[in-house]
């Protein structure tokens, strides 16, 4: 990508989803687009359905109703692996790592769907493996530099403080090269100063990569930044959606978040 | 000529000795630099080739003799280069201080007059747009990592690559214009200005000659020794003269290799993997690995600490003597030999100094027991003494007769007298030209036959060795007639890992009393042992038991002090911690860190008041600087704490 990024057509187009769990109705006939390069925020109150949504992308729920179709391709039920393969990556609302391993491997484990050689000869660390390990490190490494966390590279996530560990997590997403990034709550719990070096990051990664961006945020500041649309969810339905100025003029946003008389 | 060493009278500019050593030694490495996690060499060959091609593409974008180029970033070979780019078509480069705030920036780019900057980074390119408009005579900004720059459209902005590309279209135009235009400058031609960190007020611009630089950098060279083989880290600002002189003069005088961090956070790091041969750090660096050391050792295996502290009495005892070459019993020999095996070797490798033949410390006095530290583990640390003006070298401390107080006898080539009210003042090649467009401050500073005035108050001891007390305007009086040196009183207090600051006031006062800034890791690590609860700086700083713990260390000071003849005066009679970090970005300290006593004591006057008042506490309200520049108020309420004096000790008869 060069110059300034273009928002492209339809990639990922959500129709008409209904996911519920026993009598719970989680998500009701919701339809949502999703653009190429664009940055797309997912609001609500708590329990709107935001994660599941995400999850329902993702391929780890299986909505009863509607099809999610991504790059022309339409699936009701599909493997979380099987969307990573299609360069689907997305974080977790609670940090997901290997608390244990480096940040390096945790990185290097995102380059997983992209390892072409069984782990027999992975184990053997040697000839046609070696170089493919040296070129997966060094997208590692290029996604190190990009998110400035150097001086970490080697040391356990488990001692790191929660913003980086969030880095971390978002870093692995990143070693997938993904097309589609979701990033559920990627800065809850975070201080002023990590918000704002975590905007950059993802206002960077859609700049630099042209990554499509989709995530749930609950501080209406950064959304309201940084997004180019964003959609509101309320009860598992859509309520908006829209640019970030419409919405936050609807007024059916407003009752859903400062809540009304039912 | 020493060593091999190019002859200084023909190579008399750096563009001549870079391409000097990109013919007889092209294919060793010149620069190194930590990237995607690997490190990256660089070829004296190739160096000359990426300086050939930047300079061509400046002279594309319309670069001129005598233009200022100001380089803005962290330790990048590429900005090193820029220098000597900037050098070879006979322009100046002004290497600024990259933490420093636009506003900072401002002063300097209009003052120097610059057209040309070459930046690292977006961080940087935007102080530069926030300030572009009061910068009349800036023309090109110059960017070498074009990350989250992509959406940039001034046309005044290009890329480092992009200027390279200029300059190789260029020289495949012109192939005999580089090396003419390099070889065109000669010794006594302006090389660079560096401005002052502004220790006394608004900074200044000292100039200072290729000869100047070359002269002084060879002076070092030949008293230590330094050879083509070394490697050095080059991670201090590059403003700074000494990063100027170590990390550049020296290198392309004696032609070895210099390296660069991955990051400013990974410099420790880098170091461990780099090992060089010669370091050269401000004190506060081996203060803060002994630090990491100490708290490390803490938490180390109780045998390991055993031991550690065991061989570290050992090293005590006969180490600093073993290095000196001093006669030593043959027991001590024989445990330091096992010491270095199983402690001291494996210390100095993890702290990155295995290879290490030599480490110089500058710029604030080192504490004695830091000094000693690393004395008695077997490297040879000295310390010297030099500024700006002098392009860095004035003393060192010569191998063999080491004295913790003093700082070394003169550097080869310079002269030392001192004024009668106490002030030092040398004389050599390394004196400066002048300082940028301020006659008025160059008269003051230099006189007519050479001399400089250190502004420095010291004298010679009976080795010939000199010693510095304080800056010469700062010494004062008490009320009471003692003299007053409150640096002096400063770097004692600081000498305690807990106190990272101290600001002392006594001068035309009944006594001497004191601020303390508490050293957070320290302080922090402290707290937690005890299981103590804090929320914050603030709050730590406030803790009776912290106050507890900095009484105890102003108690050691005191009685110190009691045994000075000539300080006994200056013990400190009250004290307050406080409540925030003295920081630059406040106007606090200076940009190497040096505490700024008048713009403090004049923000937080209420404090002051409140010392000499008898008032047991005082509430100020006192504004913060943010990392990204926003500003607000930290209110806190101080206590004050009263400290035991002792009497003087007489001497007998």
């Amino acid at each position: 990508m060069s110059g300034k990024r273009n928002i492209g057509d339809v990639i990922l187009r959500c129709d008409n989803i209904s996911l519920s769990f026993g009598g719970v109705r989680a998500l009701t006939n919701i339809s949502v687009d999703v653009r190429e390069h664009e940055v797309m925020a997912i609001i609500g109150p708590n329990g709107a359905g935001k994660s599941s949504m995400l999850n329902v992308i993702n391929g780890v729920y299986h909505p009863q109703e509607g099809t999610v179709t991504y790059r022309g391709q339409t699936r009701r039920a599909m493997k979380p692996h099987e969307t990573a393969r299609q360069g689907i990556a997305r974080t977790f609302q609670n940090i997901a790592l290997f608390k244990g391993m480096s940040v390096l491997d945790n990185i290097m484990t995102g380059r997983y769907t992209k390892m072409k050689r069984n782990f027999l000869w992975q184990a053997l660390y040697w000839g046609p493996n070696l170089k493919e390990e040296i070129e997966h490190r060094e997208v590692c490494e290029r996604v190190i530099d990009f998110l400035q966390i150097e001086n970490i590279r080697k040391t356990p996530v488990g001692r790191l403080p929660y913003g980086l560990q969030k880095r971390v997590e978002l870093g692995r997403a990143l070693a997938a090269e993904p097309d589609l990034l979701l990033l559920d709550e990627p800065m809850a719990g975070m201080n002023v100063e990590e918000k704002e070096d975590m905007c950059r990051f993802i206002l960077d990664v859609n700049d630099e990569f042209g990554t499509t961006i989709v995530l749930i945020e609950h501080d209406m500041g950064v959304v309201m930044d940084i997004s180019d649309r964003v959609a509101v969810l309320d009860y598992g339905k859509k309520i908006a959606d829209g640019p970030p100025e419409e919405v936050r003029a609807n007024q059916d946003v407003i009752d859903a978040y400062l809540g009304v008389a039912h | 000529m020493a060593r091999g060493l190019p002859d200084l009278t023909v190579y008399d500019t750096f563009p001549k000795l870079l391409l000097h050593h990109a013919l007889v030694r092209g294919g060793q490495p010149a620069w190194r630099e930590k990237d995607f996690g690997i490190w990256q060499t660089w070829s004296w060959g190739e160096v000359a080739e990426e300086v050939r091609a930047f300079a061509l593409g400046l002279k594309v974008l319309g670069f001129q003799r005598g233009d200022r180029l100001a380089i803005v970033g962290d330790n990048r070979p590429h900005l090193y280069w820029a220098m000597l780019a900037a050098q070879s078509l006979g322009g100046v480069p002004v290497p600024m201080y990259q933490d420093a705030v636009a506003n900072e920036m401002r002063y300097v780019l209009s003052h120097a007059e610059v057209r040309f900057a070459v930046v690292e980074d977006q961080e940087q390119v935007d102080k530069l747009l926030e300030i572009k408009g009061d910068c009349l005579t800036l023309e090109h900004v110059i960017y070498s990592d074009s990350r989250g720059l992509r959406n940039y459209t001034q046309p005044f902005l290009t890329s480092y690559a992009k200027v390279q590309e200029l300059g190789r279209t260029e020289h495949a135009d012109k192939p005999a214009f580089f090396e003419e235009s390099a070889s065109l400058g000669k010794g006594s031609d302006l090389s660079v200005i560096l401005y002052t960190s502004g220790t006394t007020g608004q900074s200044k611009g000292v100039m200072l000659t290729y000869s100047n630089v070359i002269m002084s950098a060879r002076g070092g060279i030949v008293f230590e020794g330094l050879t083509e083989r070394e490697e050095v880290l080059a991670y201090l600002p590059m403003a700074w003269v000494g990063d100027h002189i170590y990390s550049f003069g020296e290198s392309l005088v004696a032609g070895f290799c210099v390296a660069c961090p991955e990051s400013s956070n990974t410099v420790m790091h880098d170091l461990c993997e780099l090992g060089p041969t010669f370091f050269f750090a401000p004190p506060r660096i081996f203060e803060n690995l002994l630090t990491q050391v100490m708290i490390r050792m803490e938490d180390a295996s109780r045998i390991k600490r055993a031991m550690f502290h065991y061989f570290m009495g050992v090293a005590k005892r006969s180490g600093a003597a073993i290095l000196d070459g001093k006669p030593v019993g043959l027991v001590d020999r024989l445990l330091y030999a096992l010491g270095r095996i199983f402690v001291y070797g494996p210390l100095l490798n993890v702290l990155g100094f295995s290879r290490i033949r030599l480490a110089h410390t500058a710029g604030e006095a080192i504490g004695p027991d830091i000094f000693r530290f690393y004395r008695s583990l077997g490297m040879n640390i000295k310390q010297i003494y030099g500024s700006t003006e002098a392009s860095v070298f004035i003393t060192i401390q010569p191998d063999g007769n080491i004295k913790d107080d003093t700082v070394g006898l003169p550097a080869p080539d310079v002269e030392l007298k001192m004024a009668e009210s106490g002030e030092v003042l040398f004389r050599s090649p390394g004196s400066f030209l002048a300082y940028f467009k301020n006659d008025e401050g160059t008269k003051a500073t230099k006189t007519e036959d050479g001399w400089v005035h250190t502004g420095d108050a010291g004298f010679l001891d009976e080795d010939g060795q000199l010693k510095i007390i304080d800056r010469a305007k700062d010494v004062g009086k008490l009320n009471t007639g003692g003299m007053f040196a409150p640096k002096y009183i400063e770097n004692k207090l600081k000498f305690f890992p807990f106190i990272k600051e101290a600001v002392a006031y006594g001068d035309k006062q009944d006594f001497v009393a004191c601020f303390l800034n508490i050293d957070i890791e320290a302080v922090g690590n402290w707290a937690e042992r005890r299981g103590l609860a804090y929320s914050g700086y603030t709050d730590l700083a406030g803790k009776d038991e912290v106050y507890q713990l900095l009484s105890d260390c102003v108690d050691k000071v005191n009685k110190d002090l009691a045994n000075d003849p000539h300080l006994s005066d200056s013990q400190v009679k009250r004290f307050l911690v406080l409540h925030k970090e003295l920081d630059a970005d406040d106007g606090e300290l200076t940009r190497t860190r040096k505490v700024r006593r008048a713009f403090i004591a004049e923000k937080y006057d209420q404090l002051v008041q409140a010392l000499y008042s008898g008032q047991k506490h005082c509430s100020i309200e006192a504004q913060v600087t943010f990392e990204d520049g926003r500003k607000g108020m930290i209110k806190a309420d101080l206590r004050i704490q009263d400290a035991v004096t002792y009497q003087p000790i007489k001497k007998a008869g």
